[in-house]
């Protein structure tokens, strides 16, 4: 089991308030990612829950048990860090070992475990290695491997694979999701990068200074935004935005409509623009157009088209896929 | 990219290495190539540099005239003594400035440094009395204490700066990983830290040795280390070059090969942290 439950958990540091009293319930076996901009506190979050900060108010429960003045090693979970955080005087065995050693167990057992932990994780052959000889990988797996050796009752995961090169990112983002499937152990995971929160997450936590903004799984916030900040920073591109006379026809203060759903033709249109520069990706172009009246926005165009710098475009919204927020930023619906 | 350098620049560059090498190294050099020469050759002019007669004289002398060993071993007792002292008191306080540090800490190591600042000479009379008062003048036990309060910034300094070294989020995991304090400062802090540790005992053994204002101020015969030895040869009755020189060589031999074995270990601990 491993359901997480916060209450009205706060957060400061001195006087200034990093998260004010918030809620939030974190289901048994539940893929939840925390995402946000750097400083939204997010790190935060999941240090509270850790037991690394203590909370200023409310109360953390795991599994119904308040566990807010627990020491971290007593919550029963694991935690695996941006920096990996090995330790570089142990072999890759010693540090999976760590956690089983510090819990007293029979050292047949520690064999055993560390062995298969080593084996799900492809790590067999580096066991008598120093995390100094591996690569950033193989050093992330091994955090991992300490962390699964205890069978927690949840997983932390703090920005894993910020230090890793693009390529292996989205390796090691595929490992962590099948361990998930795998293991179907509640898992927390933070990071400021929305594509990871996307892929990844069964649910996702959208901060913003400290505030839970919205909460929901990935499609959800993709499709329903509750207001123009998780608009705005779930989807890659961005949303486009507009406002003034363009969104009045649609009686709202602000439109956003994502660049997948602007129609772009040579021909006719609702809008005319310019098109600027245009990022070929293969699969797909991202065209840059300047709309007069509107401003600038990204569209999402076929791989095949060929569109010149200071060509003319007209573009088109799917009207129905246009989202509406009011004067306060909140989605109309 | 690197820097391209020619041979005719390294070269000019090696010779001058070791003229600077060589310039710092000299003193030693002749102060032991004087220490096996007569005293009338040690003075002859023009100097001597290798052809004379090698005598070794002067070595058996000075250990007749005063007891060598004897200073040897206050030496011993009074630097590593002072040094073990100083750890001890330091790790805690370092432990806790690089770990939990307070809004004052920086004030703190600051301050602990400054005092480095002041002469010696300025409190040596109420040191000297107290000394007086407590019956610890020319005694071990006052030499090794005097020595380890005034290392004692220097250690903590070090100390801390090695500890600052280590990230915090290795603490935290082994933290996660069900340690407890003891736990941590057994089998992740101390490994982690034992090169800088190692370093500090190193570089503090070295100062206290060298040490002469206060060892030549507060001994007189029973705790004299072996910086009152070579001074005993510079007064009273004149200078005798050779015999100073044998003196000299006695005393700092034992610290330079010490240096010399641990040199990797030293070099390591004082540019510890800046290459990662």
């Amino acid at each position: 089991m491993g359901r997480i439950t916060l209450q009205q958990v706060a957060k400061s540091f001195g006087t200034t308030e990093v998260i004010p009293p918030l809620d939030l319930e974190v289901n048994d076996g539940e893929f939840v990612v925390f995402v946000g901009p750097s400083g939204c506190g997010k790190s935060t979050l999941l240090r509270l829950i850790a037991g690394l900060e203590d909370v200023s108010g409310g109360t953390i429960l795991i599994d119904g048990e308040d566990v807010s003045n627990t020491p971290p090693a007593k919550r029963g979970l694991a935690m695996v860090f941006q920096s990996y955080a090995l330790y570089p005087h142990m072999s890759v065995r010693k540090n999976i070992a760590f956690p089983l050693k510090m819990a007293g167990v029979a050292k047949a057992d520690i064999k055993k475990k560390v062995e298969n932990a080593a084996q799900v994780l492809n790590l067999t052959e580096y066991l008598d290695r120093r995390p100094g000889q591996l690569s950033g990988g193989q050093r992330q797996r091994v955090a991992i491997g300490r962390s699964i050796v205890r069978e927690p009752e949840a997983f932390l995961f703090d920005e894993p694979l910020s230090n890793l090169d693009a390529a292996l990112r989205g390796n090691m983002r595929l490992e962590i999701s099948e361990l998930h499937q795998s293991l179907k152990t509640t898992m927390v995971y933070v990071t400021h990068d929305q594509v990871e929160a996307m892929t990844m997450a069964d649910k996702i936590v959208v901060l913003q200074k400290g505030v839970i903004e919205q909460v929901g799984s990935p499609l959800d916030l993709y499709r329903n935004p509750a207001n123009l900040f998780v608009a705005g920073f779930i989807g890659s591109p961005a949303m486009n935005f507009a406002s003034g006379a363009t969104a009045q026809e649609f009686d709202a203060t602000t439109i956003g409509f994502r660049p997948e759903h602007l129609k772009l033709s040579p021909e006719g249109g609702d809008w005319t623009g310019t098109v600027g520069v245009s990022e070929h990706l293969g699969s797909d172009t991202f065209v840059h157009v300047d709309i007069e009246g509107v401003g600038k926005v990204t569209a999402r165009a076929d791989g095949d088209i060929s569109l010149g710098y200071g060509d003319t475009v007209f573009l088109t919204p799917d009207r129905a896929r246009v989202h509406r927020f009011d004067v306060h930023g909140l989605a109309l619906r | 990219m690197a820097r391209a350098v020619t041979n005719q620049r390294k070269i000019i560059n090696t010779v001058i290495a070791w003229a600077i090498g060589l310039l710092i190294f000299f003193p030693i050099l002749w102060t032991f190539l004087t220490s096996f020469k007569t005293e009338a050759t040690a003075i002859a002019d023009p100097p001597v540099f290798l052809f004379f007669d090698w005598t070794l004289e002067n070595y058996t002398e000075v250990q007749e005239r005063s007891d060598y060993f004897k200073h040897f071993i206050n030496s011993v007792i009074i630097a590593v003594g002072s040094t073990i002292l100083g750890v001890l008191i330091a790790i805690p306080a370092a432990w806790s400035m690089a770990f939990v540090p307070s809004k004052r800490t920086k004030d703190i190591l600051l301050w602990m440094l400054s005092t480095k600042m002041l002469p010696a000479v300025g409190v040596l009379y109420p040191i000297y009395l107290i000394f007086i008062e407590l019956g610890i003048l020319d005694s071990k036990i006052g030499l090794t204490v005097i020595l380890m309060l005034i290392n004692l910034p220097i250690i903590v300094w070090m100390l801390y700066t090695y500890f600052k070294e280590i990230p915090h989020e290795i603490l935290e995991a082994s933290r996660m990983d069900g340690a407890t304090l003891k736990a941590e400062i057994l089998y992740v802090l101390t490994p982690m830290a034992v090169p800088g540790i190692a370093s500090t005992i190193l570089l503090n053994i070295i100062l206290a040795w060298n040490e002469a204002f206060w060892t030549l101020n507060l001994t007189a015969a029973k705790a004299a280390p072996l910086t009152a030895f070579i001074a005993s040869y510079s007064s009273p009755e004149g200078l005798f070059y050779a015999k100073l020189s044998a003196a000299s060589t006695m005393a700092i031999a034992p610290i330079l090969i010490m240096g010399w074995f641990s040199q990797k270990q030293l070099v390591r601990g004082l540019t510890f942290g800046a290459v990662k």
